[in-house]
């Protein structure tokens, strides 16, 4: 009797475990199916030309140059807003904040801009920056929208880099006399600097692959020429497939393909870079 | 504390605190525009049309019902559809695998996260929706079910990660317990670990309905963007739309200040209550599942 319960048992487990199998085999095999499939289906486009060419006629000819250096441009620009206050944001609620009501509305409200869709702050991005502030369809009012949606990526990873600095070393530098500021500066900041840009770099590479939030902020259709001010809409790569997949009649595929192509090599390279730092450091970290 | 902070000087710490205070004001912004802009829709149409199930706004129709409908049904099926994958590979990767293959799949799990939903929604007009336009011998592939099964795919790596999240803070003495009691590992994960991480599971899953709820540029390119109200079961294999997909999609022609301007705005307040509503929700029973179990190890 128990002899035959545990072989249930222990067929159950067999049948369990092989099922979690195929379940995760399910889950895993398509993302490396899509991956490899772009990269096919895309690389035959990709050319010299193809990266460094405007598109000519009516897309359906030509390269994809402006839309690259636009998703440049606005991930530049999501940088040079949320990093610094991403950053500060991080080492305050980390070094500075103590666990009160109001730190706790603090960690509510970044949650909750976690989870803001992303079509939401484009219409933010309208009302606030290009209608009320007047900057108008532009990199400008775009990189702001973006910002915002990329703070709490950035502010939960710099927190996240800070705590995991041992106490130990904030209790040695101010016992040698050294203010809060110094400490963050000289000790804590530097240990946390490997985590803190990983964090950074998943934050804009989310920015850069995000067409929702620059709609109806700062990405425009076409333009004959490269943006020359940050008041100027641009082209960008997510927006670019949009259009090209879903507007343009009798648009040769490859050229899709391969516009999808660059923009994956993009976040992916931001993404590996991002994996490659945090592994680096982990390896040489010595607490 | 006080007197080490002076000596810093005002300017350094000010900077840091309004930087740690910024969020709660982005939030406000973020609420106050989307009133400012969408409220007047309240006054300006009877609540009785702005809840009916037509949506036509060229003929002054702004009945916003099919739409949330339409974000609900999509948003129940992904889930259902994710839910036994999600928390299937986390447990797999937390419990079962070996830690070599754990550190091999975990990576591409998070490739997907990366991946712009754009890009999906690329693959899901070329791939997915001819393929199952001819699997189920329908007239278009653009249905609520392909917009489902992108979302699933969507939602997979929050939920995953989540997940193993939870699983990985049950405490090891649960399991050696469990197992020293003869349970067998298949046992002491659903009897055991799983009841364990119950909160921070159901933390996951929520947060993988926040995700599908607010994803736009997939859905909008699959779904084939017919605002039909879904009202039976084979309603998934139509044309819907969503409210993200019809506020990205109209928001682009509209006059600013219009009916139909101020009309999409209120869908985005819809948009912003229902998120904010899920995640709050979701970070109180981790924050109280967390207090419970500091409780227990204490």
């Amino acid at each position: 009797m128990k002899a035959a319960h545990l072989a249930r048992a222990k067929m159950a487990q067999t049948i369990g475990f092989h099922l979690l199998r195929l379940v995760t085999l399910i889950t895993i095999i398509p993302i490396i199916g899509l991956v490899v499939y772009i990269v096919v289906k895309g690389a035959p486009a990709i050319s010299w030309e193809f990266l460094t060419a405007a598109p000519s006629n009516g897309m359906r000819e030509g390269g994809i140059f402006p839309a690259i250096v636009g998703t440049l441009y606005l991930t530049l620009g999501t940088a040079l807003f949320s990093v610094p206050i991403g950053v500060l944001a991080g080492i305050y609620l980390a070094e500075y904040a103590q666990e009160t009501a109001f730190t706790r509305i603090i960690r509510i409200a970044i949650i909750n801009l976690a989870g803001i869709p992303s079509v939401v702050y484009g219409l933010f991005g309208l009302g606030l920056f290009v209608l009320f502030l007047h900057l108008g369809t532009s990199i400008l009012a775009a990189s702001l929208t973006l910002s915002i949606m990329t703070l709490p990526v950035i502010i939960s990873t710099t927190e996240g880099a800070l705590r995991s600095v041992p106490n130990s070393f904030r209790v040695v530098s101010t016992s040698l006399g050294a203010t809060r500021w110094q400490t963050i500066r000289r000790i804590t900041l530097p240990q946390a600097l490997p985590g803190i840009i990983t964090g950074i770099i998943l934050g804009l590479e989310r920015s850069a692959g995000e067409t929702a939030p620059i709609l109806f902020t700062g990405a425009t259709f076409f333009l004959p020429q490269l943006p020359r001010s940050p008041l100027d809409a641009t082209m960008a790569l997510p927006y670019h497939i949009f259009v090209i997949s879903t507007q343009i009649p009798g648009m040769p595929i490859q050229i899709q393909y391969g516009t999808v192509l660059v923009l994956l090599v993009f976040v992916l390279g931001m993404n590996l870079i991002a994996t490659l730092i945090r592994s680096r450091a982990r390896a040489k970290r010595q607490w | 504390m006080k007197a080490r902070e002076e000596k810093d000087g005002l300017v350094i710490n000010g900077v840091i605190r309004i930087s740690g205070y910024s969020s709660i004001l982005f939030v406000v912004l973020i609420l106050f525009f989307l009133l400012r802009e969408g409220l007047p829709a309240l006054t300006n149409i009877p609540l009785r049309s702005l809840f009916s199930i037509r949506w036509y706004p060229i003929e002054g129709y702004y009945g916003i019902l099919p739409l949330i409908f339409g974000s609900l049904l999509i948003t129940l099926a992904s889930t259902l559809i994710a839910l036994p994958f999600g928390i299937g590979t986390a447990v797999y990767l937390s419990e079962v695998a070996p830690p070599w293959l754990r550190d091999l799949l975990k990576p591409i799990v998070e490739i997907l996260a990366g991946i712009p939903s754009v890009v999906l929604g690329f693959i899901g007009i070329l791939v997915f929706a001819p393929l199952f336009r001819k699997m189920l011998n329908i007239p278009t592939g653009l249905t609520a079910f392909t917009g489902a099964i992108l979302l699933a795919f969507i939602s997979i790596p929050t939920i995953v990660s989540v997940a193993e999240d939870a699983l990985n803070t049950v405490p090891h003495s649960y399991r050696q317990a469990s197992l020293a009691l003869g349970a067998t590992q298949w046992q002491t994960i659903w009897d055991v670990t799983l009841p364990a991480a119950k909160t921070g599971v159901l933390t996951a899953v929520m947060l993988g309905v926040g995700r599908s709820l607010g994803e736009t540029m997939a859905v909008m390119m699959v779904t084939g963007n017919a605002p039909l109200m879904p009202l039976h079961l084979n309603s998934l294999f139509r044309p819907v739309r969503t409210m993200t997909a019809t506020i990205a999609s109209e928001m682009g022609e509209v006059a600013s200040g219009s009916l139909h301007y101020q009309v999409l705005f209120f869908i985005g307040i819809t948009l912003f209550l229902l998120s904010l509503v899920i995640n709050i929700t979701a970070s109180l029973v981790s924050t109280k599942a967390r207090q419970r179990s500091e409780r227990l190890l204490s």
